[in-house]
């Protein structure tokens, strides 16, 4: 039998807000955490302005022990269990004081590269002929898993462990595969979310590909600009957002506050073919997935009251849009409210998906639009497409009853996830 | 170095891997690091790199794993030393 599936926890560290209130308060008011960034004028990048969150030593403190600490140089990491043991606990549940382990409940926590600066530093000692000077988290602090081994050392999960890596669209990825775990009745519950490193070694590839704004360093928070006419490329990010997803039936037995309920979702590859590349998507597999996700959620493109989109601030936010229009067959004033947080944290790459299904589900939660920074000169091929009032440039209060997310990756790799009001929360 | 302290400097560089800090109180030369403290095996290296930065000495692999007890420490230090005073 089908199991239905809610969020019933979220933990979040972005660039512009780290913990779920400091984060939403951040995106009410279109606060940014784009900023300048020393290190990569130092090193000669072209983009020097990037989304970092703002993690102190205090605050790193309450979330790790001082042994953990200990030669810890992984900011992927920092952020995912910060965002990974907000969401537990938020969901209510007991955080590492069991001593039995729990087979009900797993993680998947995706990211695209982990502990790159730690990688760094064993690299040198490598060269130098010091191996043996690596320590004993050489290891467990740059394999990929990581991650999900780090958060379950503290929580203890004995369902499904894993990371998924899908480029940009793993967090949403994760939020699927978790979902789809708890459908079938394999788990109870799984801690979906994703992190990615900050730093030159992460944003280098990027800069080096010149996909990068390089006219915003001297004014950072204008340099993201989702669907503007004016976008330059999009500011490299970082950062974890995780959801605590639920059976519901468990859920209503703890008592649990429910958020929204994951209706469904697909995920799938363009293959590279018919306009789609290593780096651009195939259109019609973008459109594809958004029309799978509808069909697996069983709504009808009608319903759909507001879009999170992927819109990074390249010129292929006008072709998502074209995308988005042609697979709802919605546009103009027709169109749902669409919007971008990436003009406020930049696109945070493998963590983008989960800080923005976070964000897309408080909009479920408390019926809200988040706003539009930097989108005041739309694109004229935007314009052609949807009506100025359903892109918001400030947060306005909307009936979201029913939200569709999308991400994007390289590779051309395509997630879309429909969350939706719980009906006893109406 | 003196026995005493050695033992003294072992103990602040043990303390952050210990897991029974019952055992920890009576931290002496018969005190196993695993048996007694409960340090996790993989914790045995950093104690290790620790151990060599505190005493600017090299620790070989055969020593490491000879390294059971505080006093195999404290013996493996001392001789390092001594070679290193050389």
């Amino acid at each position: 039998m089908s199991r239905r599936v809610v969020v019933t926890g979220m933990g979040v560290a972005a660039p512009n807000g780290v913990g779920l209130a400091a984060f939403e308060e951040a995106l009410r008011e279109g606060k940014s955490g784009i900023r300048f960034q020393p290190e990569l004028e130092k090193l000669n990048f072209s983009c020097q302005i990037a989304g970092k969150p703002e993690v102190s030593e205090e605050l790193l403190k309450r979330y790790f022990t001082p042994l953990e600490l200990k030669g810890l140089n992984s900011s992927g990491i920092f952020y995912g269990v910060i965002a990974g043991m907000d969401a537990w606990k938020d969901a209510g549940l007991d955080a590492g004081n069991e001593q039995e382990t729990d087979w009900d409940s797993g993680i998947i926590f995706g990211t695209g590269i982990l502990g790159v600066d730690k990688f760094r530093e064993a690299i040198h000692l490598i060269d130098e002929g010091r191996v043996r000077r690596l320590g004993s988290t050489g290891v467990t602090q740059t394999m990929a898993s990581g991650i999900s081994a780090f958060l379950n050392s503290k929580l203890g999960c004995g369902n499904m462990v894993s990371t998924n890596s899908s480029a940009c669209t793993t967090g949403t990825e994760a939020v699927i595969m978790a979902y789809e775990r708890i459908k079938s009745g394999q788990a109870k519950r799984m801690l979906a979310g994703s992190c990615s490193d900050s730093g030159p070694y992460i944003w280098g590839g990027f800069d080096a590909m010149r996909i990068l704004p390089h006219q915003y360093n001297d004014s950072p928070q204008e340099g993201s600009r989702p669907m503007s006419a004016t976008a330059a490329g999009f500011v490299p990010g970082s950062g974890a957002g995780a959801l605590m997803l639920e059976d519901l039936e468990s859920a209503r037995e703890r008592g649990a506050k429910i958020y929204a309920e994951v209706l469904g979702g697909h995920v799938n590859s363009g293959g590279q073919r018919t306009g789609g590349s290593m780096t651009a998507p195939n259109s019609l597999g973008v459109q594809k997935c958004i029309i799978k996700a509808l069909e697996d959620s069983k709504v009808h493109p009608e319903e759909i009251d507001a879009i999170n989109g992927h819109l990074t601030a390249t010129a292929m936010d006008a072709k998502e849009m074209e995308n988005w229009t042609s697979a709802l067959n919605r546009k103009g004033e027709d169109f749902p409210m669409i919007n971008s947080f990436k003009g406020l944290t930049g696109h945070c790459l493998s963590a983008a998906g989960s800080i923005e299904c976070v964000a897309s589900v408080l909009q479920v939660k408390k019926d809200l639009v988040f706003g539009n920074v930097n989108s005041e000169d739309l694109h004229p091929d935007i314009e052609k497409q949807v009506s100025r009032d359903r892109i918001p440039q400030k947060t306005k209060e909307h009936q979201v009853k029913t939200l569709i997310k999308a991400s994007f990756g390289f590779g051309d790799v395509n997630a879309v996830v429909i969350f939706r009001k719980q009906k006893n929360e109406l | 170095m003196e026995t005493n302290e050695i033992i003294y400097c072992l103990k602040k560089i043990v303390k952050p891997y210990v897991q029974n800090d019952l055992a920890f109180q009576d931290f002496n030369i018969k005190t196993d690091f695993t048996r007694d403290l409960e340090i996790n095996s993989a914790h045995l290296v950093d104690i290790v790199l620790d151990v060599e930065d505190e005493f600017n000495i090299a620790i070989d692999n055969q020593a490491m794993e000879n390294m059971m007890t505080v006093g195999d420490a404290v013996k493996i230090i001392k001789k390092k030393q001594v070679n290193h005073d050389r």
